[in-house]
């Protein structure tokens, strides 16, 4: 199922009189394809939930439409919608068993879709088979590990075979182990259901590696969308340059003066195509070559074997990072006693931002 | 774990206490044991040189339960008092709570006149209602003054006068006890509606729980100690009951006319009676009798929630 969100708005009016209201999501556009995983990607406080909640109509939007496939859905009531939810904090019902818990749904259902109670018990089985708790069904969510109590949750979701799968911080309780395992598990139940997904967080490593595209946005407005790799590789603003990558981006000050940009006042890069003005230049981690003959002169304070790469950690005055960390192979040997390392740098790891609108400024790259 | 050498400090600082709770707690519950066996029991004959001691046995009790005795009508009356409000109130109170905890404005304001009775004095609050049901005048005089509920009724119903049915006097009992007992019970539940995540609700939303699946199938189990704890509190205090009695039919326990043997004494109420005329042997055995009643009924009360409470 294909959903689309047309100029969705949220505004939450102010508590007091002349408090400011709260623009929560702003003017959002985008279509997730059917049978896809997106990543919904923003720092705390963006509006990541709050557009969750209006896709599955928990909260009315203030303007704006959303559509599954064809249908408008945006006046339904969430039962008539075919949603299901994953709450940040699981919200299983603590009184009832696994499977009481995973049949819940089920018995609400009226009319026609009306099931028996063997139905609905094959039903429960059949998606606690999905996430791997069948042999639970007989406990309560406080007699489970937080990997299972997701699990459970996310079969109680799935019951329905809803039309959208709606995840929010799925992962943000569990320890950093358990988190790995379980959102390779998510990967993989979404893709044996086929049912178009949602999913929220703020960590961008867990949105890089299993969504099928991220979209990244920031106080409630979308910033850009896209396949996980080519948000990476293509940032369109310094924000999103920055939110992406461990380690994070390398951002110093520099200035583009007929065609070449200078960091200090030296020229570290042509810059073919790029107009003279004020940037921030942002360099990923990989984006550094050791090179004798290299442009880009920092002054070493550390460096760090990590097996395959080496961390080298300098400084630089035009830095706005307290220290600039480059990632490099680990063959490059670096000479004892050194002060200074010098670099070339890789023209497609280097990203150009207006100083002021800190909008990507483009320039060719051969 | 405290020295060895230092406990007798801590057996020192605990004394006062308990050397209280020995006189004024522990030794009453032992003598009233042993009262209730005494035969005869009073106490000025152990004064007397010539008293050769006690024979110990089963009269007490025995003539507590005499044939129409004031003590059986009291156990009636008693038992009939918490079977009919302790439910009642206890629903009303949920209800209340509910629907108190969903609505916004003036929640406040509401929760502070629905406690307003927890914090009124109960006799006086019999009083009133004992001058809401009372008849000024003649009963069967249609221009006697019927009282407020009669007249809002537009009835003629003989409540508590001389010549009402117990049925009415029941009814006047239940109603006034319902009354006092909602604000404490209210206050209980919704504190626990207050701690019930929300999201549990935003789940059942999605799944499109209708309203009352919502209430029995997630509200009542969540809030499930609360209420076996309001359901005990209750009916403990049910089998206490004395006082609401007295502020509505007075001194004498019942409508004007009735005999010891019929009128809406509780069991608190013979313990209370017996006293002054110096029978202290049946009023411990009374008070043993209501010992172990509530004993009783508390434990199969925590039988019964440990089975529907379970997290
Ligand atoms: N009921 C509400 N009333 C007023 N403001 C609200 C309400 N709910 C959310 N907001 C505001 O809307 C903005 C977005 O909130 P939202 O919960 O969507 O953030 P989020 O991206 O999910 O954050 P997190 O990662 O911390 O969960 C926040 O600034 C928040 O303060
Ligand atoms: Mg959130």
């Amino acid at each position: 199922m294909k959903v689309v969100l047309q100029d969705l708005t949220k505004i939450f009016p102010s508590r007091n009189k002349n408090g400011q209201e709260v623009v929560a999501v702003n003017k959002f556009n985008f279509e997730i394809p059917d049978g896809k995983l997106i990543g919904l990607l923003g720092p705390s406080g963006c509006g990541k939930s709050t557009t969750l909640y209006m896709i599955c109509g928990l909260q009315q939007p203030s303007g704006g439409k959303i559509f599954f496939g064809d249908d408008d859905v945006t006046e339904l009531s969430p039962e008539n919608r075919g949603v299901g939810l994953v709450f940040q904090n699981y919200a299983l019902y603590p009184h009832m068993t696994v499977k009481q818990n995973i049949m819940f749904p089920l018995e609400n259902l009226k009319g026609d879709d009306r099931m028996t109670k063997s139905q609905m018990l094959e039903r429960a089985y059949h998606v606690a088979k999905l996430v791997q708790i069948d042999d639970l069904m007989d406990r309560k969510p406080s007699e489970l590990s937080g990997g299972q109590q997701q699990r459970v949750a996310i079969a109680r979701a799935l019951v329905k075979m809803p039309r959208v799968l709606l995840l929010d911080e799925p992962l943000s309780n569990l320890d950093a182990r358990l988190r790995l395992q379980t959102r390779e598990e998510i990967k993989r139940i979404q893709k044996e259901t086929g049912i178009t997904t949602v999913f929220v967080t703020h960590d961008q490593e867990e949105a890089m590696s299993i969504s099928d595209m991220i979209v990244v946005m920031k106080l409630g407005v979308l910033q850009q969308i896209g396949k996980p790799q080519d948000v990476y590789d293509n940032p369109t603003n310094l924000f999103v340059a920055k939110f992406l990558g461990t380690p994070p981006i390398n951002v110093l000050d520099g200035e583009v003066k007929g065609e070449k940009l200078y960091i200090g006042d030296v020229a570290v890069l042509d810059v073919k195509g790029a107009a003279d003005q004020l940037v921030h230049v942002g360099i990923r981690p990989e984006g550094f070559i050791v090179d004798d003959n290299g442009a880009f002169e920092s002054n070493l304070s550390n460096v760090e074997v990590m097996g395959r790469d080496v961390s080298i950690v300098s400084t630089h005055p035009a830095s706005q990072n307290p220290v600039i960390r480059s990632i490099v192979d680990a063959d490059n040997k670096i000479a004892e006693g050194a002060t200074t390392v010098k670099f070339s740098l890789k023209p497609h790891k280097v990203f150009l931002f207006n100083r002021d609108t800190e909008e990507r400024v483009y320039f060719e790259v051969k | 774990m405290v020295d060895k050498s230092q406990q007798w400090k801590a057996w020192i600082y605990l004394a006062p206490a308990i050397v209280l709770m020995l006189i004024f707690t522990v030794w009453p519950i032992f003598n009233t044991i042993l009262m209730a066996f005494k035969e005869g029991y009073n106490p000025m004959y152990e004064l007397n040189p010539a008293f050769d001691g006690w024979t110990f046995g089963l009269q007490n009790f025995i003539d507590l339960f005499a044939h129409a005795s004031a003590f059986t009508n009291a156990l009636v009356n008693t038992l009939l008092l918490c079977v009919l409000t302790v439910p009642v109130s206890t629903m009303l109170a949920l209800l209340i709570a509910v629907a108190l905890n969903s609505i916004k404005p003036l929640q406040k304001l509401l929760q502070t006149i629905f406690f307003l009775p927890y914090v009124t004095n109960s006799i006086a609050i019999g009083m009133v209602f004992s001058v809401m049901f009372n008849i000024v005048g003649d009963v069967g005089d249609p221009s006697a003054n019927y009282g407020v509920i009669n007249q809002i009724f537009g009835t003629m119903i003989n409540w508590m006068n001389l010549g009402s049915t117990k049925v009415a006097n029941y009814a006047v009992m239940v109603i006034y006890i319902v009354w006092n007992a909602l604000p404490f019970k209210i206050l209980v539940l919704l504190g626990g509606l207050q701690g019930v995540n929300k999201q549990y609700y935003d789940a059942a939303k999605v799944d499109g729980t209708s309203k009352t699946r919502v209430f029995w199938r997630i509200t009542v189990p969540l809030v499930s100690p609360m209420i076996v704890y309001v359901l005990i509190t209750g009916f403990i205090g049910g089998f206490k009951e004395y006082s609401s009695i007295v502020g509505i039919f007075g001194e004498d326990m019942g409508a004007a006319g009735q005999q010891a043997h019929e009128n809406m004494n509780t069991m608190v109420g013979v313990i209370y009676d017996a006293l002054p005329s110096g029978q202290y042997g049946k009023a411990s055995a009374a008070a043993l009798v209501l010992f172990a009643i509530i004993l009783v009924v508390t434990l199969i009360n925590l039988k019964i929630s440990k089975k529907t409470t379970h997290y």
